[in-house]
């Protein structure tokens, strides 16, 4: 098998079959969760639990307080860059873009490579410090199972074979981009049914959360 | 090209050198060619006399070209160069025993000659083909009621190194493409006992087939391959990493049609589908038409030619990023199967929970305690 | 008498699963924050204390019988059931060291109710028999004697002819039609009287006409501690019957955290219908009165004072401005703790953790977030509005041998109020 055919397959039926899979993993949890549903709340309410679920769903995305933030800065600082970084690749790098257009028609403007590959080795970096931190600090390594290690190695290799195709290393540039679409084909297969779920889910827990305390008139 | 003639073959003991002279190519243009083709194929100078002195020395080999399912352009490519050029006197002398295109002979007397040349040099004569090889029917493709895939067995079988030229004969290319209607094949696929060069392109670049008969007259083996079989020499540069737009795709300016303001000024035609990315082949260097431009230059995409199954890349125009195939009706598919599978296990849990609590026992002061005591 | 089993626990535990513990589950990365977030932690830095971690087993339930691929994993035999022997081993933390104080719902970046779960865990926990004993023996008493401490109406009334005495008001009883019917906690009918006489005191100057149920007076409810809905739904039942006996319009919650939760938010959910009655906490209706300038007080105090927020009532409540309002009425050194508000830290005592006597040694532990937060303010006065909060606070102080008086906002204030001769039952309508 060439470079050439591996790539082809790889963003023919590979990626295709990948992304089938993701979708129906990513529908089928949602759905698990959803009909579960929450019973009514027979309480004289304070307050609108949906306004306040919604609010939180925005207000999560900063820590509590600055004692909080204090308190978990190496979390919170690496946990952003990451995000912010993978935010970066993900949907502003050129060629992504035209992938999400191709299924959604609709683009929008991308950053200069340069600053995508900053933002790059920005996730890079601060996955390796998050993953120090899961094996080093004794509350994160007590916590953490297999499934945080999966998690974060096939989180971590779509960036790192992105990065080494964008600069045509290691191995020539056909072979490579079909390693990185392999790599993301693995986290698309793997997402539904691990933690990396919570991109979907967390936007229902702090509804959740935001709406339970709303109705009690607590804001957040 | 005006001297390749299977009736007048030269004495096969003149060398090249000699030959050369005789059409009043001075020493110096030799050296040139030799110092060009030795830097093309990225030797160290000190190897310049080397190539020169091997080739001056070389003696005529015996070539048979054979065409299969092809169109003739790589043959046109590389007789319609721009000038008469010491490549082509390259040509001129070697002993192209066999080639349909170009023989005068025909029929009966043309197959006798590539039956001579096979057995004159057998086991030193070199076999270029160009076209793909049907294995679907041996009737598709024949030549003087032979099949290709005969042919090729037999021709091969006596020959010291085959020179795949074009990307039918190195990948299968256009016959090759999705669905394959003769089930085409490349020369590698056949033949596996013998040296293969893969020289693709669609066409190839004229002076890579010089450059790797220099190579075979000089050391008297085949260059550097690749992992798919290409000189390094010629096809270790990739188009986009060279690519004189290159500035313009890191810097996020791309033509999105073929008249719009960024194709007016030159800007990158990543998103019209250009595959300089993933092929790699000598034309933003060495350039086509005695190094006028090459497709990228006149504002076009790179097709990718002379990369294996470059027709079934999802389309000429379709970024690379963009998956090929049925992408999109994939995910409906997706979000229909899941949707009735989480239909399924969310109503399998929530009878569980039903169940749970039809069958709840009130719990009471009474129940609470493990040891009973109470 | 029937025996709780792990059988009866497990289909209890089944029965809490719904859509936010579901959605809460799926979310968690394992992040940690959490666990800065909780007391337990922070002040033993033991991991085990992390309070995603104290779900574990309910995780697992939810992950095997609800969730597409948990099924598959208990096809193949991956996913083991619940064991008496693991839900034992997390009593401890499931109870000792979770006061439901929902701090840590506060930080999840995820937005994870992780308290949400605790208390729904708990309800598996007791019905497989793994309360500690300490809440078992608080909620049989509070459901054979009325009273988690056995106070009987008895000490009430004696409580009350005290009040009466040095008031020379009538504490009400059962009287029909009063707008106000006020449910008190045992804690304060012991350890702390003066509450009953402060409110004596405010609701005749305001004019309000008030009662106490001799059928339901205790506010208190072991069983949403413990975690036996049916429990808290009949000590709640209890209360709702008195109250529309009474025709009043707000039954008063004490100065009691938990009391508050269970009757406010968990109330109507326990018995399955909204009550034809408001429910306030005291904070709530002073501040009311505050406002109608039907709370009048005098002079201030200088002492440099700071407020304890009481879990239920702030955070998990949602009375955050009443108590602050009602302070800066008599204080005008009245400083904030840095963490305050709906991010204070808890007394440590909370959730069933003081009536836990195997809770004891980590409760005291605990207390030295509170210690910390005390001296980095130089307070001469700690405030506060839950009998449960200010016994925990009372006793870590003295442990910790500080010397800072804890007082109940409402005795704060009757201290200061405004009092008119007595013109008889005139005042009234």
């Amino acid at each position: 098998m060439s470079g050439a055919e591996f790539l082809l397959w790889m963003r023919g039926p590979g990626i295709s079959f990948a992304a089938l899979f993701f979708i129906a993993g990513v529908v089928l949890r949602l759905i698990e969760i959803l009909m579960l549903g929450r019973t009514k709340n027979l309480a004289e309410l304070r307050g609108s639990g949906s306004t306040a679920g919604m609010r939180t769903i925005a207000t999560r995305f900063l820590p509590a307080d600055a004692n909080t933030f204090r308190r978990s800065l190496p979390t919170i600082v690496l946990g952003y860059l990451f995000h912010i970084g993978l935010f970066v690749v993900i949907f502003l790098l050129t060629p992504h873009i035209k992938l999400f257009q191709s299924v959604f028609h609709i683009g929008w403007p991308g950053l200069p490579t340069p600053v995508v590959d900053f933002f790059t080795v920005v996730a890079l970096v601060s996955m390796l410090g998050l993953l120090w931190r899961r094996v080093s600090n004794r509350l994160l390594r007590f916590l953490s199972t297999g499934e945080d290690y999966l998690s974060w190695a096939v989180t971590f290799m779509p960036l790192l074979t992105g990065y080494l195709s964008y600069h045509h290393l290691l191995l020539p540039y056909s072979w490579m981009l079909g390693i990185h679409i392999l790599s993301v084909a693995l986290l698309l297969v793997i997402f539904p049914f691990t933690k990396l779920m919570h991109s979907f889910t967390l936007f229902i827990a702090r509804y959740y959360n935001g709406a339970i305390a709303g109705e009690k008139g607590v804001q957040q | 090209m005006t001297a390749i003639k299977a009736e007048s073959r030269r004495p096969a003991d003149e060398t090249l050198g000699e030959a050369l002279r005789s059409h009043g190519i001075s020493r110096r243009g030799f050296l040139k060619f030799c110092a060009t083709t030795a830097s093309l194929m990225a030797l160290p100078p000190a190897m310049i006399p080397v190539v020169a002195s091997a080739l001056e020395k070389a003696r005529r080999p015996s070539v048979i070209w054979l065409s299969f399912q092809e169109c003739t352009g790589c043959t046109e490519s590389l007789t319609r160069s721009h000038a008469t050029t010491i490549e082509s006197l390259i040509f001129d002398h070697i002993s192209l025993d066999y080639h349909h295109t170009l023989q005068a002979a025909s029929g009966t007397a043309a197959e006798a000659a590539r039956e001579a040349a096979m057995r004159d040099n057998h086991g030193q004569y070199l076999l270029i083909v160009d076209g793909s090889i049907p294995l679907g029917n041996p009737g598709y493709s024949t030549i003087a009621g032979v099949s290709n895939l005969d042919m090729l067995r037999e021709t091969a079988e006596g020959a010291a190194g085959i020179i795949a030229i074009g990307t039918c004969a190195a990948y299968g290319g256009l016959p090759h493409a999705a669905p394959n209607p003769t089930g085409a094949v490349s020369v590698s696929e056949i033949i596996t006992d013998k040296p293969i060069v893969n020289v693709p392109g669609c066409p190839p670049i004229p002076v890579v087939i010089t450059g790797v008969l220099t190579h075979f007259l000089t050391f008297g083996t085949l260059p550097e391959l690749d992992s798919i079989g290409r000189p390094m020499a010629f096809y270790g540069q990739n188009i986009h990493d060279r690519c004189y737009r290159r500035s313009f795709y890191d810097r996020g300016l791309f033509a999105e049609t073929f008249d719009d303001e960024g194709a007016r000024k030159g800007w990158c035609l990543y998103k019209l589908g250009c595959k300089g990315p993933v092929t790699y082949n000598a034309c933003a260097t060495t350039k086509w038409n005695n190094g006028t431009s090459f497709p990228i230059e006149s504002g076009h995409p790179c097709l990718g030619c002379s990369e294996p199954d470059f027709w079934d890349m999802g389309g000429f125009y379709r970024t690379l990023s963009m998956p090929t195939g049925h992408f999109s009706t994939a995910l409906g598919y997706g979000v229909a199967i899941g949707a009735a599978a989480g239909l399924a296990s969310a109503l399998l849990g929530r009878s569980e929970r039903d169940k749970a609590r039809s069958a709840h026992e009130k719990v009471s002061v009474d129940d609470l305690d493990k040891g009973g005591s109470s | 008498m029937t025996q709780p089993s792990l059988e009866k626990g497990v289909n209890i535990l089944r029965e809490q699963i719904d859509g936010p513990v579901a959605a809460f589950f799926s979310s968690c990365v394992h992040c940690g924050m959490c666990a800065e977030a909780c007391l337990f932690y922070t002040e033993t830095g033991d991991p085990k204390y992390t309070p995603i971690h104290k779900l574990e087993p309910m995780r697992r339930l939810w992950e095997r019988e609800f969730t597409f691929a948990g099924r598959i994993k208990k096809w193949l035999g991956l996913a083991p059931p619940i064991s008496d022997e693991e839900l034992e081993q997390w009593q401890p933390v499931v109870y000792d060291s979770c006061t439901l104080c929902g701090r840590c719902s506060m930080v999840c970046p995820v937005g994870n109710d992780i308290t949400y779960m605790i208390r729904r865990m708990r309800e598996g926990m007791a019905a497989s028999g793994n309360a500690p004993q300490g809440l078992i023996g608080a909620t049989t008493r509070a459901v054979k004697l009325g009273s988690p401490m056995g106070v009987k109406l008895a000490t009430l009334e004696a409580q009350a002819r005290h009040v009466k005495i040095s008031t020379g008001l009538d504490v009400p009883f059962d009287e029909e039609g009063a707008e106000y019917m006020v449910v008190l906690s045992s804690m304060e009918v012991v350890n702390y009287p003066e509450y009953l006489e402060a409110i004596t005191r405010i609701f005749h100057e305001a004019g309000k006409r008030w009662t106490i149920s001799t059928e339901a007076f205790e506010a208190t409810n072991s069983g949403i501690q413990i975690g036996v809905s049916d429990i808290a739904a009949e000590l709640v039942g209890r209360i709702v019957a008195a109250a529309e006996k009474l025709q009043v319009k707000t039954v008063i919650t004490p100065e009691c955290g938990h009391a508050y939760t269970a009757l406010r938010w968990e109330g109507p959910n326990l018995i399955g219908r909204p009550f034809l009655f408001k429910v306030r906490h005291i904070l709530e209706v002073l501040d009311d009165l505050r406002e109608q300038g039907l709370l009048q007080t005098s002079g201030m105090e200088n002492d440099r004072i700071t407020f304890h927020d009481p879990c239920q009532l702030v955070r998990r409540g949602g009375v955050v401005d009443p108590p602050r309002n009602l302070l800066n009425m008599v204080s005008n050194n009245f400083v904030e703790m840095e963490d305050h508000g709906t991010m204070n830290w808890c007394c440590g005592a909370g959730g069933g953790v003081s009536a836990n006597e195997a809770a004891d040694e980590i409760r005291l532990k605990a207390f030295k977030r509170k210690k910390a937060q005390l001296e980095s303010l130089e307070v001469e006065t700690l405030v506060t509005a839950c009998a449960n909060c200010r016994i925990q606070l009372e006793e870590g102080i003295e442990e910790n041998e500080m010397e800072i008086p804890v007082v109940g906002i409402t005795e704060m204030l009757a201290a200061h109020l405004v009092e008119h001769p007595s013109s008889d039952e005139g005042e009234q309508p």
